[in-house]
C-alpha cells in the first residue's frame, strides 16, 4: 500500500480500537514521507533522537507555508489565546514551563503532589463507592472522566461546578488536535476557535477572581507569583491555565480507561495486581509503554534539512513523531506487543522525552496508579461487556468513549 | 597451556585479585560474577570501608542532608568476594603474579585488576598541612571531619577552584558559612571548561556570596600558638583569615605502590590499550594485569589514539565492566573501552554537564541559551570539528551534541537550531590556560579533564 | 536502602523528587541531589520514583523481583 494510504488508515476511526499493526507497518520505512512535506518518524531510537534535536521546533510558525496547510489546526493571529509552552521553543518554552513549575513541582514546591496523595485516594473511594451495587457500569463517564476532573480542577482551583460548561470547550479543543484529513479543517477550526475564545473569557473571569482573593490554588500562584523569570503576562496565564485544564482533562482519563481495557484482557495480571498492589508501579510504566495516552506528536518541525534513517526531512516540513509506535519497536523492547508488568529495562515514550516531556507526569502516574489499584481490589469478577469499546475519535489521545464493565459485585 | 583450556579453567577455578576497593573495584566484582565467573575473588582496599560513592561527600554530605557514612554503593550483583580492607597493597611481582600488601601479607592472582584511583594532593608544605583546620577532601573520613569541623567555622578558605573547590564553595554557602575561593587561573573551572564559561562560573560564585580571588595563589598558611589555622597568605600581599582551609588542588594517581614492578604505571597512571590491558614499562601489553577507573590511562578513538585519563564516575563503571568482561574472554570476545567521556558537576543550584573533551578545544560556540542567562549550551571545536560540549541548566539536549562528537560533525555547527541567539553567531577562543603551565598545585597537569579539576593526563599534540 | 543515581544519565526531569521528596531534592531546575542511604520507610516511594526515572538512572539495592540489576554504565543512546 502506499505511504499516504497508510496515514490515512491511522487517522481512520475504523482503525482506532487496533492501530498496532499500522504502526508495525510504519516502522518498514522509520522516516516515511506521507505527504508532500509530512514525514512520520515510526521508530523507537528516530523518536528519541528528534525529541533531543534542537532542529527540530514545537512552534507552527516555523512550519513551510506548504507543511502549515497540511497540519490539523494552526494557532492563528486571530486565535483567542496565544500558544501555549506546549506549542513554543525556548527560550520561552522553558521560561512558562519554569513558572508553571513553580506552585507545582520541585524545585519550588516540591510536596504539592506527593501531599495529593490522600485526597487522590478519597477521591477514588467515592467514585467506586458512587457505582453502588449497580452490575453494569461505564468506566468512562462514572471514573476515569470525573476523576481526573474533579482533581485538575481543584488543584487549578476551578469550581468543580462548573465542569458541565468547561468540558465541551474541551472537548472541542481537544479535537481539534486531531489529524483528521478528511474532515474540513475550516469547519472545525472555526468550531475549535469559538470554543477557546468561550473557555478563554471563562477563565478570565476566574483569573481576575483569584488575582483579588487569591487561595492555594495553582491559577492564584499563576497570577499573584513574582518568580525570578518575573511574572506572566495576563494572556499568558490564559493560555498556560487552558493548556493545563484540557490536558488536565483529554489524557489521563484514556491513561485509566486504557489501563483497565488491558488489565481486563490480561485476568492474571489483573488478578495479580489485586492481591499485590506493589505491581501497580512497573505495570503503569509497561502501560505508558504498551497503550500510551497520546500516541502521536503532530506538531513538530524542522528548522533544517535532517538527515535521519538515510531521509532527509526538509526544513520546514512537519514531523509526526509516533511515540505509540516507538514503543511497539522490536529493535528497543523484546517481544514489544506483549503486555509485560515485569518487563526490564522498560525506557518508553509514554510521556515523551526532552524538554517537551509531560508536565503533569507524576500527578498522572498517581491518578492512575491509585485507580487501578482500587478498581482491582474493589471490582468483584469485572468483565468487558464488548471488546473492542467504542473509541473516540481522537487519534491522538487516543482512548474508548465508553467502557461497560460488567461485575458481580463492589467491595468495601 | 593453551588459550582456551586456560580460559576455561580460569573462569571456573581461578582467582582474580582486584586492587582498589571503590567504585571502579565493586562494578569489575559485579561484572566479574554476572558472566559467570565462580573461582576466587579478592578485594584489596586501603580504605577501611566497603565500596562507597564519593560525589556525595562535597554535596549532600557537607549540606547534611546526607551522612559521611552512609554513602555505600547499592550492590547489582551478589560479588561473594573475600575483603582485604583497611589494608593497602605496598608492591606487585608480576613474575610470580603476587601483590603485597602492607601488613605483609601476600596475595597470588592468576588475573590482577588495578583500580587504586586517586588521591587528593596535600598542601605541599607539611607543617602548614597539619594545621588544625586544613583539609582535603577525597575520603569519606575526610568528608566526615570537614563536615563536622563546619558546624563551627567562622570562615572557610577553599584553595584551587576546580569542580570539587567550587561545590565546596557552594555547599558552604548555602550553609550561610563566608567563603574565600583563591585560585590561581582566571577564574573558576578554566581548567576543564575554559575562560569563556569560567566566566560564567565566576559571576555565579560571586553572586552568591562567594569572595573569589582569581589569578592569585596562596603562599602560606598561618597557625597560632596552639596550631590552629590563623590566616592564609596570598601571592598579591594580602591576608586572609580563615579557621577553615580546603585544599582542592587536584589529585595524584595512586600508582607509587607500583614502583619498580615492572608495570607502566608513573604518576600520569598506568597506561593500557583500549581492552583495559595494561603495559610494562617496556610497552609490551601484559596478559594477566588490568586497569580501571581513574588511575587509568588509554588511547580513545575519538581523540586521535591519544591516552585520556578520565576521573569521572561514568567512565569508572564503564571502564571496570569491559576490564571485568575481557579479563574472562578469549581476544575474539573482548570489547574495547570507548566511553565518550562525560561528566557533571551540581554548584549553586545549577546543574552542570559536559560530553567530549573540552579541554582539547580552541573555540567555543555558544549554541543555545545564553551565558548571562547561565542556561546555555557551549560546543568546542577542534581543527575543524565538535569536540565537546558543555551545558549550563540545558541537559536534555546534551545527548544532542555527543551524537556531534561522535560522528566528527563539523565545526561550528552551520544549522539553526531553537535558542540560538546572536552571541551564538560565530565563536570565539575557549581560552584554555597554556597546558604547560601549571594551573593548580605544584605539579604540571597537562591536558585533559576531570570533575574535580585534578588534570594529568596525556600531551595534547598542541603542547 | 542504598541508592545511587547515575547522574551522566540523569537530564532533570525530577520526576523523583516529586514522587519522593524527602529522598530527592532539585537544586535549582536540573541539579540533582539525593540521599544515598534513604531510611527503609521511604522504600514505598523510592520505589516509585526509580520505575518512574525517565532515563532509568536509579539503582536501588534490594528492590525485590521488581527490578533487575541495572546497567548503569550504559548511558543513554544506542
Amino acid at each position: 500500500m502506499t505511504q499516504g494510504t497508510l496515514l490515512r488508515q491511522i487517522t481512520d476511526h475504523a482503525n482506532r480500537a487496533d492501530p498496532y499493526p499500522l504502526y508495525a507497518e510504519l516502522r518498514k520505512t522509520p522516516v516515511s514521507q506521507q505527504g508532500d512535506s509530512l514525514f512520520v518518524v515510526s521508530t523507537y531510537w528516530e523518536i528519541k533522537s528528534l525529541l533531543h534535536d534542537p532542529r527540530i521546533s514545537s512552534d507552527a510558525r516555523n512550519l513551510s507555508p506548504q507543511a502549515a496547510g497540511s497540519l490539523p489546526e494552526q494557532e492563528e493571529e486571530e486565535s483567542a489565546l496565544p500558544p501555549a509552552f506546549l506549542k513554543l521553543d525556548p527560550p520561552d518554552h522553558d521560561r512558562l514551563r519554569r513558572m508553571t513549575m513553580r506552585p507545582f513541582g520541585p524545585p519550588h514546591t516540591p510536596r504539592r503532589v506527593h501531599n495529593m496523595r490522600g485526597e487522590l485516594g478519597r477521591i477514588v473511594s467515592d467514585l467506586i463507592d458512587g457505582f453502588g451495587d449497580r452490575d453494569q457500569i461505564d468506566l468512562v463517564d462514572d471514573f476515569s472522566y470525573p476523576f481526573p476532573v474533579t482533581v485538575i480542577c481543584r488543584l487549578l482551583g476551578i469550581p468543580r461546578e462548573d465542569e458541565a460548561r468547561f468540558h465541551s470547550w474541551a472537548d472541542t479543543i481537544a479535537a481539534s488536535l486531531d489529524p483528521d484529513p478528511d474532515q474540513d479543517p475550516g469547519e472545525r477550526r472555526r468550531g475549535s476557535q469559538q470554543a477557546r475564545t468561550e473557555l478563554g473569557m471563562y477563565l478570565a473571569g476566574l483569573i481576575d477572581e483569584r488575582r483579588s482573593a487569591p487561595g492555594d490554588d495553582m491559577l492564584s500562584a499563576l497570577v499573584t507569583d513574582h518568580s525570578p523569570d518575573g511574572q506572566m503576562t495576563p494572556m499568558e496565564v490564559l493560555s498556560t491555565a487552558a493548556l493545563l485544564l484540557i490536558a488536565g482533562h483529554e489524557t489521563t482519563v484514556n491513561l485509566i480507561t486504557n489501563g483497565m481495557l488491558t488489565l481486563l484482557r490480561n485476568p492474571d495480571v489483573l488478578k495479580r495486581l489485586r492481591d499485590e498492589p506493589r505491581l501497580a508501579v512497573p505495570l503503569m510504566e509497561e502501560l505508558l509503554r504498551f497503550e500510551p495516552p497520546v500516541q502521536l506528536l503532530p506538531q513538530r518541525t524542522t528548522l533544517a534539512d535532517i538527515d535521519i534513517a538515510g531521509v532527509t526531512i526538509p526544513k520546514g516540513a512537519s514531523v509526526w513523531l509516533v511515540l505509540a509506535s516507538g514503543n511497539r519497536d522490536p529493535q528497543r523492547f523484546p517481544d514489544p506487543d506483549r503486555f509485560d508488568p515485569d518487563r526490564k529495562d522498560n525506557q518508553h515514550l509514554g510521556f515523551g522525552s526532552g524538554i517537551h516531556n509531560c508536565f503533569g507526569a507524576p500527578l498522572a502516574r498517581l491518578e492512575a496508579q491509585l485507580a487501578l489499584t482500587e478498581l482491582a481490589r474493589r471490582l468483584d469478577n469485572p468483565r468487558l461487556v464488548e471488546d473492542p469499546p467504542p473509541y473516540r475519535q481522537n487519534a491522538v489521545l487516543r482512548g474508548p468513549r465508553h467502557l461497560n464493565i460488567s461485575l458481580d459485585s463492589c467491595r468495601s | 597451556m593453551d588459550g582456551d583450556g586456560y580460559l576455561e579453567w580460569m573462569r571456573s577455578e581461578g582467582r582474580i585479585v582486584i586492587v582498589g576497593a571503590s567504585l571502579a573495584g565493586l562494578r569489575a566484582a559485579e561484572t566479574l560474577r554476572e558472566e559467570g565467573f565462580t573461582g576466587s575473588l579478592t578485594l584489596i582496599g586501603d580504605e577501611p570501608h566497603e565500596p562507597y560513592d564519593r560525589p556525595p561527600l562535597s554535596k549532600q554530605v557537607l549540606l547534611g542532608t546526607a551522612s559521611a557514612d552512609r554513602t555505600l554503593l547499592p550492590r547489582r550483583w551478589a560479588i561473594d568476594a573475600t575483603w582485604r580492607l583497611g589494608v593497602a597493597a605496598t608492591g606487585l611481582d608480576m613474575a610470580a603474579k603476587r601483590v603485597r600488601l602492607a601488613d605483609g601479607d601476600e596475595v597470588g592472582y592468576d588475573r590482577l585488576l588495578i583500580a587504586t584511583g586517586v588521591h587528593a594532593r596535600p598542601w605541599p608544605h607539611e607543617t602548614e598541612a597539619d594545621l588544625d583546620g586544613v583539609f582535603v577532601l577525597r575520603t569519606r573520613d575526610d568528608a566526615a571531619r570537614l563536615q563536622r569541623r563546619l558546624t563551627s567555622a567562622r570562615r572557610v578558605l577553599v584553595i584551587g577552584a576546580g569542580f570539587t573547590g567550587s561545590e565546596i564553595a557552594s555547599a558552604c554557602r548555602e550553609r550561610g558559612l563566608p567563603v574565600t575561593v583563591v585560585e590561581r587561573a582566571a577564574a573558576p573551572l578554566v581548567g576543564a571548561l575554559g575562560g569563556v564559561v569560567g566566566q560564567v562560573a565566576a559571576e555565579l560564585q560571586r553572586e552568591h556570596g562567594v569572595d573569589l580571588r582569581c589569578g592569585l595563589m596562596v603562599t602560606g598558611l598561618e597557625g597560632d600558638s596552639a596550631g590552629r589555622l590563623r590566616c592564609a597568605h596570598l601571592s598579591d600581599g594580602t591576608t586572609v583569615e580563615a579557621d577553615v582551609a580546603l585544599v582542592s588542588l587536584g589529585a595524584t594517581r595512586n600508582t607509587a605502590w607500583l614502583a619498580g614492578s615492572g608495570l607502566g604505571a608513573g604518576p600520569r597512571g598506568i597506561a593500557c590499550d583500549a581492552g583495559c590491558r595494561a603495559f610494562d614499562v617496556r610497552g609490551i601489553v601484559t596478559d594477566d594485569v588490568f586497569v580501571a577507573g581513574d588511575v587509568a590511562r588509554s588511547p580513545h578513538a575519538l581523540f586521535g589514539y591519544q591516552f585520556l585519563s578520565l576521573e569521572h564516575w561514568g567512565n569508572a563503571v564503564a571502564q571496570a565492566e569491559v576490564a571485568a568482561h575481557n579479563m574472562i574472554s578469549s581476544s575474539s570476545e573482548r570489547r574495547p573501552h570507548l566511553w565518550v567521556p562525560a561528566f557533571w558537576s551540581s554548584q549553586f543550584g545549577v546543574s552542570i554537564k559536559s560530553v567530549g573533551v573540552p579541554s582539547l578545544g580552541e573555540e567555543i560556540l555558544i549554541a543555545q541559551g545564553a551565558l548571562a542567562e547561565r542556561r546555555f549550551t557551549g560546543v568546542y571545536g577542534y581543527q575543524g570539528r565538535v569536540i565537546a560540549a558543555v551545558t549550563f541548566d540545558q541537559t536534555k539536549w546534551l545527548e544532542f551534541y555527543q551524537r556531534l562528537i561522535e560522528g566528527a560533525a563539523p565545526f561550528p555547527p552551520a544549522f539553526p537550531m531553537v535558542d540560538h541567539r546572536a552571541e551564538g553567531l560565530r565563536p570565539v577562543p575557549a581560552d584554555f590556560p597554556d597546558p604547560s603551565l601549571p594551573t593548580h598545585g605544584p605539579s604540571v597537569t597537562l591536558s585533559g579533564y576531570s570533575p574535580t579539576d585534578r588534570r594529568v593526563a596525556f600531551t595534547p599534540g598542541r603542547a | 536502602m542504598r541508592l545511587v543515581v547515575d547522574l551522566n544519565r540523569c537530564q532533570g526531569y525530577a520526576q523523583c523528587a516529586f514522587l519522593a521528596p524527602d529522598v530527592f531534592a532539585m537544586h535549582g531546575d536540573e541539579a540533582l541531589l539525593y540521599n544515598p542511604h534513604a531510611d527503609d520507610a521511604q522504600r514505598e516511594h523510592v520505589v516509585r520514583a526509580a520505575a518512574a526515572c525517565p532515563v532509568q538512572a536509579i539503582l536501588v539495592e534490594d528492590m525485590g523481583d521488581a527490578t533487575a540489576p541495572v546497567r548503569e554504565g550504559l548511558s543513554g543512546g544506542r
